[in-house]
């Protein structure tokens, strides 16, 4: 079942002085988001993610197109039903944005104080919030008193207060440190299994599209340019843009002053396989090398787990008389796809 | 000396008059500064209620009346306090001539600690479906409380000031105190007197201020 249905939908913001242009922030952009999924968006900054995620619960109204949460249009609804609207639908931020003036217990209690919610129930369902996210005893504490995962999971309890159905993750984990942002993800995790949650994330972190997204979509000059499962996108991208994209965030190719390097300590021909699950047996590559009477080095490389199926790249120099590598580079890529640059390039 | 233990009744009398005007003045100008500090807020581009003509409007009024040196203000708003049945001498006009005066510099205060707030932080409420006068009204203000609490502190000093040059034009008061009996009959233990008084008061708004704001601010 659809939950979130963006049709055509472009975002244009009115220039900032009156010389330059309008900015088109979002460009014809068509998505679908099923009920209980974890969509990740990726991209490069200033490629139109936030402004997706804010046309969802309506803090943007789209130029032209609509969008449907639960097959009703919300593109033209008045203010008063979108403020109901967005009680079905929690949002989280990169900083955290909390109420500096009210406790950890008030900041989670003010979307329900806003839904007019009896007093009894704020408090009753403020107890469990804070449970649920592991802060029953921060309660009285002030946001200045946190961690940066606490403030987060803060967050998270004020964004669940009204038990929507989705939620919005823009960057949440992007001023995290490294095991902070793990046990974040984790929580999410747990939102959208045990919750039924469906969570619409924007990142350029691997890890949260790892480990979180079942689905991701990439976003460049505000259009959608790639979408598809998780492993695919990654293992496979179609899109120039989105390899770019993909090498920036999982960096197992050498590339550039790295290559450079490789090239200069290691002698020979320096070529890189890619493994896909599936597709290649990793031992006929090395088993084609071999035959050839070709010596090989591991030099780079890397193997990316995402459910369970791997994929990754392996870096190799090769050393042997010209003609047999070559042979042996042919043989190989039999098995494997392979990425030569010339490292003077 | 003598002298101003003859005049010691009139020293608390003045002293009285110039905290009554002190306070009416913060009154209705703290009240009035406070919402059209928030107009300013609120209509600036880019804010909650967006109002390109409404905000360019109320901001050529403030800079328009904000620079005017004080003295020269309660000679001009004169006229006007007399056509609205205020007597053009007195504290009843010196509250009337503050009152104009500290209106457009707390709005200033009031616009400039709202900014304060993270746009972030608006965000996040209007995504927990919080309307957008709920936001400016009530989430707002009490984000920025510590330094209006401080700013308001500061323009209280300020009002001791005005009130003092009212007291010049014969709006009463302390000011009115120190040049009548100290300056104009050359006895300086007057006018040191009336000064004196004017630092205990500064001093124990000061000191009122910074502790309802270190108790709001939690430092």
């Amino acid at each position: 079942m659809t939950l979130i249905h963006l049709t055509g939908v472009t975002k244009t913001f009115p220039p900032s002085t009156k010389e330059s242009p309008p900015v088109t922030a979002v460009d014809d952009v068509s998505l679908d988001v099923a009920a209980g999924e974890v969509c990740g968006i990726i991209g490069y900054s200033g490629a139109g993610k936030s402004t997706v995620l804010r046309l969802v619960n309506a803090l943007e109204t789209p130029t032209t197109g609509t969008v449907e949460i639960d097959g009703r249009d919300i593109t033209r609804l008045p203010e008063r039903a979108l403020r109901e609207l967005r009680g079905d639908i929690g949002m989280i931020f990169q900083q955290f944005n909390l109420f500096d003036s009210r406790t950890v217990a008030k900041n989670v209690a003010y979307p329900l104080e806003v839904a007019r919610r009896p007093r009894a129930e704020i408090a009753a369902r403020v107890d469990e919030l804070l449970r649920f996210v592991g802060l029953a005893d921060k309660a009285h504490s002030y946001p200045e008193q946190l961690s940066g995962g606490q403030k987060q999971r803060v967050g998270i309890a004020r964004a669940l207060a009204t038990n929507p159905r989705i939620l919005l993750a823009d960057e949440a984990t992007s001023a995290l440190d490294p095991d902070t942002t793990q046990e974040v993800l984790a929580l999410l995790k747990r939102i959208n299994k045990e919750l039924g949650v469906t969570i619409l994330v924007i990142t350029h972190e691997m890890d949260v599209v790892r480990t979180l997204a079942d689905r991701v979509v990439v976003m460049e000059d505000g259009r959608i340019i790639e979408a598809g499962a998780v492993f695919d996108v990654l293992s496979s991208p179609q899109h120039a843009a989105t390899r770019r994209f993909v090498a920036s965030i999982i960096e197992d190719v050498p590339a550039g002053d790295q290559l450079r390097a490789l090239s200069s300590r290691h002698p020979g021909r320096i070529v890189t396989f890619t493994i896909r699950d599936g597709d290649v047996a990793q031992a006929d590559v090395f088993a084609a090398l071999s035959s050839h009477g070709v010596r090989f080095e591991l030099v780079h490389g890397g193997i990316n787990d995402i459910g369970g199926r791997v994929f990754g790249h392996l870096t190799l120099a090769l050393t042997g008389e010209a003609d047999a590598v070559q042979q042996a580079i042919e043989a190989a890529s039999a098995f494997a796809s392979l990425i030569e640059e010339d490292p003077r390039g | 000396m003598d002298r101003l233990v003859d005049l010691l009744p009139e020293l608390w009398a003045a002293t009285a008059e110039t905290l009554y005007v002190v306070s009416l003045s913060l009154i209705f100008g703290g009240i009035a500064g406070l919402f059209v500090g928030l107009a300013l807020y609120a209509t600036r581009p880019g804010s909650l209620f967006p109002h390109r003509f409404l905000f360019g409007t109320i901001n050529v009024i403030v800079n328009f009346f904000r620079p005017i040196p004080f003295v020269i203000l309660l000679a001009a708003v004169q006229p006007i306090a007399r056509s609205l049945g205020i007597p053009g001498i007195g504290p009843e006009f010196g509250i009337f001539a503050i009152t104009i005066a500290s209106l457009f510099a707390i709005s200033r205060i009031v616009e400039q600690n709202l900014l304060t707030v993270r746009p972030g932080v608006i965000e996040a409420a209007r995504a927990t479906g919080a309307s957008r006068s709920r936001i400016l009204l009530r989430l707002l203000p009490r984000e920025a409380l510590g330094p209006l609490i401080l700013g308001y502190t500061f323009i209280v000093v300020a009002l001791v000031d005005m009130t003092a040059i009212a007291g010049a034009v014969a709006a009463g008061g302390l000011g009115e105190f120190a040049i009548v009996y100290g300056f104009k009959q050359f006895n300086p233990w007057v006018t040191w007197a009336a000064v004196l008084v004017i630092i205990v008061i500064v001093q124990a708004v000061q000191f009122l201020g910074n502790a309802l704001a270190r108790r709001v601010l939690r430092r």
